[in-house]
């Protein structure tokens, strides 16, 4: 009796340990989507100025895997994070949409993708930021990979890293194109 | 002055600045509503969500770009004629449940909202049989001295006393 109640703290101390080290490296502010297996949400934006096509749910449901990509141009890890996607969009042979969130002036997103290049398909023009909440979008840069039929299979937050490119999105994409 | 007037004073100094004073919030004047019935309901409501970008603050105590548009959205959607609930759960479903700042009881929670109930049950079920323990050994001990031991401590007090009166 007397062992076994000695043991408790141990055993507490062990159990606590192991929680934490479990934990260690999740990053708390990263909150996951409800919208993983779930319909994308209805959407029409309208295109960059002098561009001739802005971008709708109908873009996303064309029978094929693509990547929704959103950004802005006073997005600092968007910028840090654009090689990857341009790379993104010439490796993973799928459609990449740009959804351009939140800009102060139109011209922003224009000049930020001809001074960094464009890797999208085409780019859909959030002013407001309501298209973002309808994808529960809380901080850009957001990585959004849907499925032909427009489900929402994954979605990565924060910048996409070479890593997280290589080791994350090109193989769930990969999986599905089966 | 004596000391405990200072004390007092410097007290009363600290304590009815913090009393008078309302919380600050975040809601900028040209969000509110005129109709001060939905206002009130959009401010409760407000109170209830959390900000995803500071996480500890509702967005109704929150700057953050998004939580303007979030307390917005809440706006037009009480305008729209939304109940309470209708405007949570147009929240929650593109946020999920992680935007209540009160979680909801569900199987998924279960194991959130019990662990402080279960822990006191516990913690009392430790203190409960410590003392039974504590009694347990208070009763083992014999009242009286036996007689051996009583011998043993009358010889001890006796050359005590002789030692003593050397």
């Amino acid at each position: 009796m007397r062992f076994s109640l000695a043991v408790i703290p141990l055993v507490l101390f062990a159990a606590l340990a192991g929680i934490f080290l479990i934990n260690i490296d999740k990053d708390s502010s990263v909150v996951p989507s409800v919208l993983i297996d779930k319909p994308a949400p209805d959407f029409s934006l309208p295109p960059l100025p002098g561009a001739d096509k802005g971008l709708s749910r109908a873009d996303l449901t064309k029978g094929k895997v693509s990547v929704l990509n959103v950004f802005a141009s006073w997005c600092i890890p968007c910028r840090a994070e654009h090689p990857m996607i341009q790379r993104l969009s010439s490796e993973a042979d799928v459609p990449v949409f740009g959804l351009n969130y939140k800009e102060k002036d139109p011209q922003d997103g224009v000049k930020w993708l001809e001074e960094l290049g464009n890797p999208y398909q085409a780019v859909g023009m959030d002013l407001s930021g309501r298209t973002g909440i309808d994808f529960g979008v809380y901080g850009v840069p957001e990585t959004f990979i849907i499925d032909g039929q427009g489900q929402i299979k994954y979605k990565h937050i924060g910048p996409v890293t070479s890593e997280v490119l290589e080791k994350v999105l090109l193989p769930k994409i990969a999986e599905l194109k089966g | 002055m004596n000391r405990p007037f200072l004390i007092l004073l410097g007290v009363i100094g600290l304590v009815v600045p913090l009393l008078l004073s309302s919380p600050a919030h975040a809601v900028n004047p040209d969000e509110m509503l005129s109709n001060t019935v939905l206002e009130e309901r959009a401010r409760d409501i407000s109170q209830e969500l959390r900000c995803l970008v500071c996480q500890n603050q509702s967005i109704d105590d929150s700057d953050a770009e998004l939580a303007r548009d979030l307390r917005v959205l809440v706006r037009e959607r009480l305008v729209a004629g939304d109940t309470d609930q209708q405007v949570i759960d147009y929240i929650v479903a593109r946020y999920g449940d992680y935007v209540l700042l009160n979680p909801p009881l569900k199987p998924e929670t279960y194991v959130l909202w019990a662990s402080p109930v279960v822990l006191a049950i516990l913690a009392l079920i430790a203190v409960a049989a410590f003392y039974r323990r504590k009694q347990r050994e208070a009763g083992a001990k014999p009242d009286k001295l036996s007689k051996d031991e009583q011998t043993r401590l009358n010889e001890i007090l006796e050359t005590a006393q002789k030692d003593g009166s050397k």
